[in-house]
């Protein structure tokens, strides 16, 4: 149900994303999905890639820091008041949301939301038991 | 005839040289049988050196004993080095040590005296008397300096503002309504009261101030050109440091040509840093100094880690004891940022201390519109890097929270990608110094 996510530190200056997405390029990684969060010093660049694995190695051995997250990506219907239930559901059952970000499936019927919870299989058990899809990990990573 | 120079204690100041050295010699004897007496640490270096403090016979035989660093104070924290009993102390201060604990002095009521009168002397050279009214904008606190100038105005009969720091315009309120003449502070903040009055569109000739005496951290020849010209005062340097006594070890006089140093109540040495070797007169070294009548905390050939050099000439002001020129820097690692003694192995405990995983870290230190910042460089490791910004942003919040603690003075601390500190030949760079002095 989970998926790998690669959180990368990347200081707040010109250059710094092309050089990430760059590597990833060069070693025939496909980005999935994306967020940056950022602070006028520094960023965190939050990606969903086909193959988590290597992107961790060959980032690392260009000596950023990198991190891996499980996150969980839930299909949302593409029409409106999709994600409010959603949100309604996990602040029923208490689950804080740390951060989310979304892209839309490529056949455009579904969003995809990624969701960070401080604490995870307590949200996939909420969201499982209100009937909210959760798309498996490979099914993400393969969109 | 209304000579400009004003000298104190005239006896003692421009006593003839043979005189000195004969009084230092002395004074050495009775502070190294005292040591002897009262202080293991000192008990220890004189047994391991083979040296007996009766055997002295000159000041040159001084140089046969080994040196007193601030890593004896260290491990002698807190009262340790102490000659007395507490129940002859009257004043504890304290400054900033190299790894955490602060160092601790301490007074008895003769030391204060004295202290008081040393600080008369460089007050009465700069010029001050007992019509001026001192504004001390130094911090009041365990800090030497803002007591030290206290008592010294007060024994030439001065009127003292004990302002403290902080606070510019209040300071300057205080300044315009009660008509300070003498304003003591770091020469740095002699500058961001100048851009402060410049900004308020306050005229420096409105005010009364005359008379600037600035210490605590090193400071150029344009600086002092430039403290003259925009407040419209006479600016001298001082120098002391609070193993010694606090201000007043040395200060200069009217002819600014260096400051004249205590010497009947400590003797000075200038040597070779590296290899620890007494230099001939006129070296430029590291300052060494021991202390001549210090009862409450004596010091024996303590490195002060300044570097200057001395002048034995005799001054135009007709004052005897030697001229130290202004400090050139250090020979250790030591920063001075806003008068405030700063040890980059300070910063590297409290990085160490938060994650347990040291990260490269590098110091970078500026003056802007005259006053010092410093920014703390960390590279981000896997220990120190969270997926969640807030989490990311609270560590940030909290180094800053306990260098300001450690510290004394606050630092911005800027996250950075690993390898963006520069190495040289393998070795990270721990201080960039972009201020000019």
């Amino acid at each position: 149900m989970k998926v790998e996510q690669i959180s990368i530190f990347i200081e707040n200056k010109s250059g710094r994303l092309a050089e990430v997405t760059g590597i990833l390029g060069e070693n025939g990684i496909n980005i999935r999905a994306l967020s940056l969060a950022d602070t006028s010093d520094f960023g965190i660049l939050r990606l969903i890639v086909d193959d988590s694995k290597k992107a961790l190695k060959v980032l690392k051995e260009q000596k950023f820091t990198v991190s891996i997250t499980q996150v969980i990506g839930v299909a949302v219907p593409d029409s409106p008041g999709g994600l409010s239930s959603i949100l309604r559901t996990l602040d029923q059952h208490n689950v804080n949301v740390e951060y989310m970000y979304a892209f839309v499936e490529r056949s455009g019927d579904n969003a995809v939301i990624i969701f960070r919870f401080d604490d995870v299989d307590e949200a996939i058990a909420a969201l499982t038991q209100s009937g909210v899809k959760i798309l498996p990990g490979h099914k993400i990573t393969s969109i | 005839m209304n000579s400009p120079v004003k000298t104190l204690n005239p006896a003692a100041e421009c006593m003839p040289r043979e005189e000195i050295r004969q009084l230092q010699l002395r004074r050495l004897k009775n502070t190294l049988s005292l040591v002897a007496d009262k202080v293991p640490c000192y008990q220890s270096k004189f047994k391991d050196s083979g040296f007996h403090p009766g055997d002295l016979q000159s000041l040159e035989d001084l140089h046969q004993l080994p040196f007193t660093t601030k890593e004896d104070l260290r491990l002698n924290y807190p009262y340790g080095m102490f000659a007395v009993p507490l129940r002859d102390v009257v004043r504890i201060h304290s400054s900033s040590g190299t790894t955490g604990k602060p160092t601790v002095v301490g007074y008895t009521k003769e030391d204060i005296k004295v202290w008081t009168e040393l600080v008369a002397r460089f007050m009465t050279a700069g010029g001050v008397t007992a019509e001026d009214i001192v504004h001390i904008a130094f911090g009041y606190g365990l800090f030497t300096g803002a007591f030290g100038l206290h008592y010294g105005s007060e024994a030439i009969g001065a009127s003292v503002i004990p302002m403290s720091g902080g606070n510019t315009d209040k300071q300057l309120m205080i300044m315009q309504d009660y008509c300070s003449s003498v304003l003591v502070c770091t020469p740095s903040y002699g500058l961001t009261l100048a851009d402060r009055m410049e900004k308020q569109g306050i005229d420096p000739r409105s005010l009364s101030l005359r008379v600037g005496l600035f210490g605590a951290e090193p400071w150029s020849e344009q600086m002092r050109v430039e403290l003259e010209q925009r407040l419209g005062i006479i600016a001298t340097d001082n120098y002391g440091l609070s193993e010694i006594m606090g201000p007043g070890v040395a200060g200069e006089c009217l002819f600014k040509q260096g400051m004249h140093f205590a010497e009947d109540h400590f003797y000075p040495e200038i040597i070779d840093p590296d290899t620890g070797v007494v230099l001939p007169e006129g070296s430029v070294g590291e300052l060494v100094i021991t202390s001549l009548t210090k009862q409450a905390f004596p010091m024996i050939r303590y490195r002060t880690r300044d570097i200057t050099r001395l002048n034995y000439a005799p001054c135009e002001c007709g004052r005897t004891l030697a001229r130290m020129e202004k400090t050139r820097g250090r020979s250790d690692d030591m920063l001075i940022i806003k008068g405030v003694n700063v040890f980059p192995t300070q910063i590297e405990e409290v990085l160490f201390k938060i994650k347990g995983a040291e990260p490269h870290y590098q110091l970078i230190v500026e003056r802007k519109n005259n006053r010092d910042s410093l920014e703390v460089q960390v590279e981000v490791n896997e220990h120190i890097f969270f997926d969640e910004m807030k989490q990311q942003r609270q560590f940030v919040v909290q180094v800053e929270k306990r260098l300001a603690a450690v510290l004394g003075v606050s630092a911005n601390v800027k996250l950075v990608e690993p390898g963006s500190v520069k190495r040289h030949e393998g070795k990270a760079v721990r201080v960039i110094d972009r201020r000019e002095s």
